[in-house]
């Protein structure tokens, strides 16, 4: 059974989420400008925005996160950790490449030896309600990524809008929690209908043509190319497409501190930096552009499959959009796959 | 909230099976300068509970995150051996933040650790084997874990000859200079230390690590050979082992590289899809000619 959420009644239904729930969904700070925050009012929720500028990856991944306070008393230093996370959470509006994203994420920060606690308490903590993407924008290639603008995967309810109301899917258990909340109806026979039609209206208009396969093992054999020279011509390693990439998850620790307390925290960093990898002693084992273009490329469509049996890109396009000198990831895999290797030439 | 006071209670091991990144708190016991540079200094460490200490067990080649509050962390290998209970030992470049004010501690301030972490050498594949170590300059300290490991009365008869190559640029500069003595004594150690050049006092070898090694001349055959120093010391002296018919497979070296959290999530350590901290410190060359040459 499949239900709906009339749009007079999202408010309310955003408001009784608030009651049992910490509540994060996309709210407009300035124009263009998305992001993901906790709500305080139901009036907030802006989901006009095709997808957020910050992916979704920064409500279990904070750009900057505290991950304990210490204060020095005589010759002690009393710790405080800032793992625990007190009330449940729902995220809502969360489009599928960013879902698929957070489920690639998971793996590295659950991790077989070590479990990140900071990711994966509030991961734990969180129920996704996804909104399916009905207009995917022309730098979207989620379709080719093993994903969809309608992908459910990771989602434990979605959203399909209907224009007058939400078709809602119940696709977990955590989703299941959801039965009888009073203000889904059951949906008719044509509501659901009309959302199928949407589905297949946005998933044609995604791009599902981007050649990724084998890429990885092409990779194998591309590390002392030339071609990484070419790619990196462009770069001016700004580090945008790292620091709005729902897949990225490198971080550096620092201690902020006062005289006797302080605070040590994590915050997003990219590869694309040299600071990155300068070692103390001066050494850099990535000293140019060429290194760290190459090593961003090569750890999404090689690295990570490697260990993870996925490639770390979902086509969700931000790295496109917001590339100050129009770089395209997207041309970067036809030429990957198209480049000729040393063993066929 | 958690909330814990380091000097009391609370037991570490569930923490730190909870949450990887709280450092264990530990006091700083002896702190020495080991080289008339001035450069590098070793510091002993206690664990102030008696919990964190029997629940602290490393291998030869693992290393920790140093925590100074206020500072930061840095990684260092362990320097101290298994077999000496009750303290951990690290020698310490001055060269960053962290590591100055490592310098300057005072004996009985109280630091934080993380670890063991990273895979430590491969122990097992020792056992009855012939051990040769190279080491160059201050990459020694995990040596001389490894080293004071097989030593050991209970551990001297796990591995057959032991022979070691230790080279510094100048006498002043060797680590650990009464054990060396102390080694060059026993009849159950091939030690052989050279300096790249001697001074008035230096009555001991003066030569390149590679070249004594030529002469030195180990036999390759059921011998595991364990190399670290800096990178123009180890690309001499990998030629030689070669030509000793040491196979990629039994040539073990140990890489640093720029860390943070140490447990393979913060990406910064990664070559190709393996991390120094996780899947290292510790690779076989056969490991490392399949790796990029990122590093």
């Amino acid at each position: 059974m499949k239900w709906k959420l009339d749009k007079k009644d999202f408010k309310p239904f955003l408001q009784s989420l608030m009651v049992e729930y910490d509540l994060f969904a996309p709210v407009q700070l300035a124009e263009g400008v998305s992001v993901y925050k906790k709500i305080d009012r139901p009036d907030e929720v802006d989901l006009s925005s095709s997808n957020t500028q910050k992916p979704t990856k920064e409500v279990f991944f904070p750009q900057s996160e505290t991950m304990f306070r210490y204060e020095k008393t005589g010759n002690q230093h009393q710790v405080t950790s800032t793992e625990e996370v007190e009330r449940k959470r729902v995220i809502l509006g969360a489009r599928p490449c960013d879902i698929q994203a957070v489920l690639l994420i998971d793996q590295v920060f659950s991790g077989k030896e070590y479990t990140d606690v900071y990711y994966v308490n509030k991961r734990k903590a969180t129920t996704i309600i996804g909104m399916a993407c009905d207009h995917p924008l022309s730098p979207c290639f989620c379709s080719s990524m093993k994903g969809g603008p309608f992908h459910r995967e990771g989602s434990d309810l979605l959203l399909i809008d209907l224009g007058e109301a939400y078709l809602v899917e119940l696709l977990t258990e955590k989703g299941m929690t959801f039965q009888k909340n009073k203000f889904f109806k059951e949906a008719l026979a044509k509501e659901i209908n009309s959302a199928k039609e949407i589905e297949e209206r946005a998933t044609k208009k995604t791009d599902g043509s981007l050649p990724v396969a084998g890429i990885e093992k092409r990779l194998d054999q591309m590390m002392e190319s030339p071609f990484w020279e070419r790619v990196q011509e462009k770069c001016i390693g700004c580090r945008i497409c790292t620091y709005l990439c729902p897949t990225c998850h490198c971080f550096d620790i620092v201690d902020e501190a006062l005289t006797n307390k302080g605070q040590r925290v994590r915050n997003w960093d990219s590869c694309l930096s040299s600071l990155y990898s300068q070692e103390t002693s001066g050494h850099n084992p990535r000293p140019t552009n060429r290194e760290r273009t190459r090593q961003r490329i090569m750890h999404k469509f090689n690295y990570f499959p490697k260990n993870f049996d996925r490639i770390a890109c979902v086509g969700c396009g931000r790295c496109i959009i917001y590339c100050p000198v129009n770089f395209d990831i997207r041309q970067t895999i036809k030429e990957i796959q198209n480049s000729i290797l040393q063993n066929e030439k | 909230m958690t909330a814990y006071i380091l000097h009391f209670a609370l037991c570490i091991e569930e923490l730190m099976m909870e949450n990887p990144y709280l450092p264990i708190p530990m006091v700083v016991k002896k702190s020495h300068l080991e080289t008339t540079d001035r450069m590098l200094r070793t510091l002993e460490f206690s664990f102030i509970n008696e919990k964190d200490a029997k629940a602290f067990h490393f291998i030869p080649g693992q290393f920790c995150e140093l925590s100074v509050f206020g500072k930061g962390e840095a990684p260092f290998g362990i320097a101290s051996s298994p077999t000496e209970n009750g303290s951990l030992k690290f020698t310490i470049n001055k060269a960053g933040v962290v590591t100055t004010t490592l310098h300057q501690i005072e004996e009985g301030t109280e630091v934080g650790i993380r670890g063991p972490l990273g895979n430590g050498y491969p122990m097992d594949l020792f056992q009855k084997k012939n051990i040769l170590i190279i080491g160059g300059g201050f990459a020694f300290t995990t040596l001389r874990s490894l080293i004071t490991f097989f030593l050991h009365p209970a551990n001297r008869n796990k591995v057959k000859d032991i022979t070691v190559i230790y080279g510094a640029r100048t006498p002043g500069l060797l680590l650990y200079k009464e054990e060396l003595v102390e080694w060059g004594k026993r009849s159950d150690i091939k030690l052989v230390v050279t300096v790249d050049q001697g001074d008035k006092d230096w009555k001991g070898k003066v030569g390149l690590v590679p070249n004594v090694l030529e002469e030195v001349a180990p036999s390759s055959e059921n011998t595991y050979a364990v190399i670290c120093g800096p990178p123009i010391m180890i690309k001499f002296t990998f030629p030689k082992l070669m030509a000793l018919r040491f196979p990629n497979e039994r040539i073990y070296t140990s890489l640093e590289k720029r860390m943070k959290c140490g447990i393979g999530k913060c990406g910064r350590c990664n070559i190709g899809h393996l991390y120094v901290c996780k899947d290292g410190p510790v690779f076989s060359y056969a490991q490392l000619e399949k790796l990029p040459k990122d590093y």
